[in-house]
């Protein structure tokens, strides 16, 4: 039995958007319980067996919560925003392959699609800063603004560099170049870009210690500070949907996705998969739970200063480098 | 500079009668000296370390300010005093020489409604602009409920 | 003055005021601060106390001297020890009542153990305003928690009371050593001394730590003794002066310590000025476990009466160096059981009332970081 093409996408989508959420409501749990290791404390532990149903527990409490609208907001734009934040945070794993054949689209373009897209979560960022009218919302997504077009910046170049080595924009020519050697292992080139791209990420994650448009110690909570009950859930939803789309991301482009041992066997390379971007989001968990937040002016002078010239820096030596030694790719 | 130094100092300049006591020096000035004598205090004695300003409630005798600065480095402290007479409530700031007299003075008047002239920033500070009444005077009615609070 | 505003870049044209506080997450309290920002950078602040507001000093007319030791303790219910003691000390001094040696090194003991306590709670709310509850603050936070835990338990076995004691009365202290608290406590001490080595390397080492706190909020020399700043802050600006050593008082004399001193005058130094107390509190912690003399705890044991102590007419100013600096009570004594007039001089208030000189010119993040390192605590603030 053969499925018509549009409806196979439509069920695949649908699998992995299940997926993906659900991984997102684990991945919260994941988080809290290594952040409680870390601060010598045990973490969520009552509801269900060591509080694996906590997630579920929050989700539903988070649903069932009275929605408040601040009378002050404007209405349409407060409304809209989380929907407009979370929807290019899930978009972005259309182009994600979990294994080889297994994804929505395997897109020949996809490394560009996942950028493109990923830098389109600022616009619900910022129309819900702009739209709760709270002025630690306005200052947030002011910052939101600054932090976010500075960090996309080397956050491409960095993630360019295993495309330029690969020769394709395509996530599994990207992925079987690597069958030698992963790109996050490549000397030099690769070492410097997949610490360039793990900075970048955390930027783009807002993530301690660049996590200056929540800064609730000083913006309170920046600009979901109005949101409440579904629509905070939507905007936590999509963060984290893009955080860990972000560590797919990492895995493939520098830990050689699926690759592993037995990866030729779907499931398996799937599960290698999974554990490789789990890593990378381990050590951003690992990063947020034990630095301070740095300043604005001092993360605009980062981005300018060092990652963006050293990016910039690294995609021309591998160009370079791939003009005089031949590229990776199949 | 000893307590002794600065007491015979003060004794010549402002005619006052300082009291020694340990390196504490008292001095009571009329309220027309008070910032002359701060001033002093401050830049002849070496007086740079603003420790506090309040008042005494002396009831028919009058309202005491009472002010207390140190020299650090030589170990030295002056309490100034000066007596307001009875029903007067105003006396000059001490905001001009040491920054720090800015919240004390706000408090003073606060508590005890004593108007400091010459003070930048002259409200309220720990209770609310609209409280009535200065809670720290002795004729303040304590057990007297005030607004909401009945 | 207070409502100082510096002009910076484009004229000033588009300004914009932000409420912080009485209700934030970095309000340490109830502090409430108007700022006025152009972009990132505060140009004007105006700060607002009194929400915690009690009225400590008529609330001292109006009890007797033997009521008002655990009252004390609620001015600054952070370190509650050294709160009372200063009250008791003003007792002490007007009233000429002699202090047992024995009681006199308990309060020693007291007071240090209560400045360790009272800083490991700094160190954590000052990194959670600058890492974030959700952030590496909170870890450092967390951490930091736990040892002023180990600390109060300590305080519980001694007094039956966790935050607000009662352990200082006219005379002496309430309560002798339990059996056993001496072994608990150098274990403590010793737990904690080792774990502040683990703060310094997460900390020090850290870069991020490093640009958020050097050069940030500096008091200069002059500022830090116009303002009447004390403890910590003064230290942190290349003061000398601390009044365990300036004019000792219940037998510090008789300790050995040091007394750090930073020029820097920044948030670095502060915070290393307080990181040098806590072992040297450690130290004389020790000291006063190693050498406690024996005898009574009190000049006048039993309490039969609330009036029973009475002070004759008098006056003095009695002062001690807690976690915050100089903690002052001035009395006045008119020879009955009650005081004529009590002013407490609060650390707190004096250090607090720096900030509006300090604040324009620093971006909104430094706000917190800037008052994290005062460490206000607000029951001392408004009284």
């Amino acid at each position: 039995m053969t499925l018509p093409p549009l409806a196979y996408h439509a069920l695949v989508g649908f699998v992995v958007l299940n997926v993906v959420i659900g991984m997102v409501t684990y991945v919260t749990l994941l988080e809290r319980k290594f952040a409680a290791r870390m601060q010598s404390r045990i973490g969520p532990y009552y509801v269900g067996p060591h509080g694996l149903l906590q997630p579920i527990a929050d989700a539903i409490k988070l649903m069932i919560k009275e929605d408040v609208v601040p009378t002050a907001a404007d209405r349409w734009v407060y409304n809209l925003a989380p929907i407009v934040f979370l929807v290019p945070c899930v978009l972005i794993f259309a182009t994600l392959p979990f294994a080889p054949g297994l994804g929505v689209a395997d897109l020949n373009i996809g490394v560009l699609f996942f950028l493109a897209v990923s830098s389109l979560e600022i616009v619900g960022l910022f129309m819900g800063g702009w739209g709760s009218n709270n002025k630690y919302a306005l200052l947030s997504a002011m910052r939101a603004v600054n932090q976010i077009i500075s960090y996309d910046l080397p956050f491409v170049f960095a993630a360019l560099v295993p495309v330029v080595l690969a020769g394709s924009l395509q996530m599994s020519v990207i992925v079987e170049a690597q069958r030698g050697l992963w790109f996050g292992a490549y000397p030099v080139i690769g070492w410097l870009s997949f610490i360039a791209f793990l900075v970048a990420t955390l930027a783009a994650e807002n993530r301690v210690p660049f996590d200056i448009l929540e800064a609730e110690s000083e913006l309170v909570a920046g600009f979901r500070v109005e949101y409440s009950g579904m629509k905070f859930a939507l905007i936590q939803l999509g963060e984290y949907a893009h955080m860990i789309g972000t560590s797919f991301l990492g895995a493939l482009l520098f830990l050689g996705g699926w690759l592993g041992p037995g990866s030729d066997y779907v499931l398996i390379g799937a599960f290698w998969f999974l554990l490789k971007a789990m890593l990378v989001f381990l050590v951003i968990t690992w990063v947020r739970w034990s630095f301070v937040r740095i300043r604005v002016d001092q993360i605009l002078a980062i981005s300018w200063k060092l990652l963006l010239p050293a990016s910039l820096v690294l995609l021309l030596a591998a160009a370079f480098w791939v003009a005089v030694r031949g590229g990776h790719g199949a | 500079m000893t307590a002794a130094d600065a007491a015979a100092r003060l004794r010549e300049q402002f005619a006052v009668e300082p009291t020694v006591d340990g390196s504490l020096v008292s001095a009571a000035v009329a309220p027309e000296q008070w910032q002359p004598v701060a001033r002093f205090a401050r830049s002849t004695l070496g007086c740079l370390y603003f420790s506090f300003l309040t008042a005494v409630d002396w009831k028919e005798q009058g309202m005491e300010i009472l002010c207390r600065v140190e020299n650090l480095d030589a170990r030295l402290a002056v309490m100034l005093r000066t007596r307001l007479a009875a029903g007067v409530d105003r006396c000059s700031t001490l905001t001009g020489i040491w920054r720090g007299a800015d919240w004390m003075e706000r408090e003073c008047w606060d508590m005890f409604g004593v108007r400091f002239d010459g003070h930048p920033d002259h409200r309220r500070i720990l209770l609310g602009e609209d409280w009535e009444g200065h809670p720290l005077r002795k004729d303040y009615a304590v057990d007297t409920p005030h607004a909401p609070y009945r | 003055m207070v409502h100082q505003t510096v002009e910076i870049g484009y004229g000033g044209s588009e300004r914009l005021t932000m409420n912080m506080g009485p209700q934030h997450p970095s309000a340490h309290g109830v502090f409430r601060a108007i700022l006025t920002l152009e972009g990132e950078t505060v140009v004007g602040v105006d700060a607002v106390i009194g929400y915690l507001h009690r009225c400590h000093e008529k609330l001292g007319e109006t009890l007797t001297y033997v009521q008002y030791p655990s009252i004390a303790s609620k001015t600054d219910y952070v370190a509650a020890m050294t709160a009372e003691l200063a009250y008791v000390s003003a007792v002490e001094l007007v009233g000429k009542i002699d202090v047992p040696k024995r009681a006199q090194w308990l309060r020693v003991l007291a007071a240090e153990l209560q400045r360790v306590a009272s800083h490991c709670l700094w160190l954590g709310t000052w990194c959670m305003d600058m890492g974030g509850a959700l952030g590496g603050g909170a870890t450092v936070f967390l951490y930091a928690i736990r040892e002023r835990e180990d600390i109060l338990d300590l305080f519980e076995s001694l007094t039956g009371a966790r935050l607000l004691y009662g352990f200082h009365q006219p005379g002496g202290t309430r309560y002798d050593l339990p059996a056993g608290w001496t072994e608990q406590c150098r274990k403590t001490l010793d737990r904690v001394e080792q774990r502040l080595g683990e703060y310094e390397a997460m900390l020090e080492d850290n870069a991020f730590f490093l640009v958020r706190t050097q050069g940030v909020g500096v008091i200069s020399r002059e500022l830090a003794q116009e303002i009447g700043v004390s403890g910590p802050l003064l230290r942190g600006s290349g003061v000398n002066h601390d009044l365990r050593t300036a004019a000792p008082y219940s037998s510090y004399e008789a300790f050995e310590f040091r007394v750090p001193v930073e020029t820097a005058g920044d948030c670095y130094a502060r915070y290393r000025v307080r990181m040098v107390e806590f072992r040297e509190s450690i130290k004389i912690a020790r000291q006063a476990l190693d050498g406690l003399p024996e005898g009574p705890i009190s000049s006048r044991p039993g309490v039969k009466s609330v009036g029973q102590v009475r002070v004759p007419k008098g006056e003095g100013y009695a002062r001690v160096e807690g976690a915050r600096g100089e903690v002052g009570c001035y009395l006045v004594a008119d020879g009955g059981a009650k005081p004529y007039r009590l002013k407490w001089r609060g650390a707190s208030f004096s250090n607090l009332s720096v900030l509006p000189h300090i604040l324009p010119g620093v971006k909104v993040a430094d706000v917190v970081a800037i008052m994290g390192s005062v460490d206000p605590v607000f029951g001392e603030v408004d009284r």
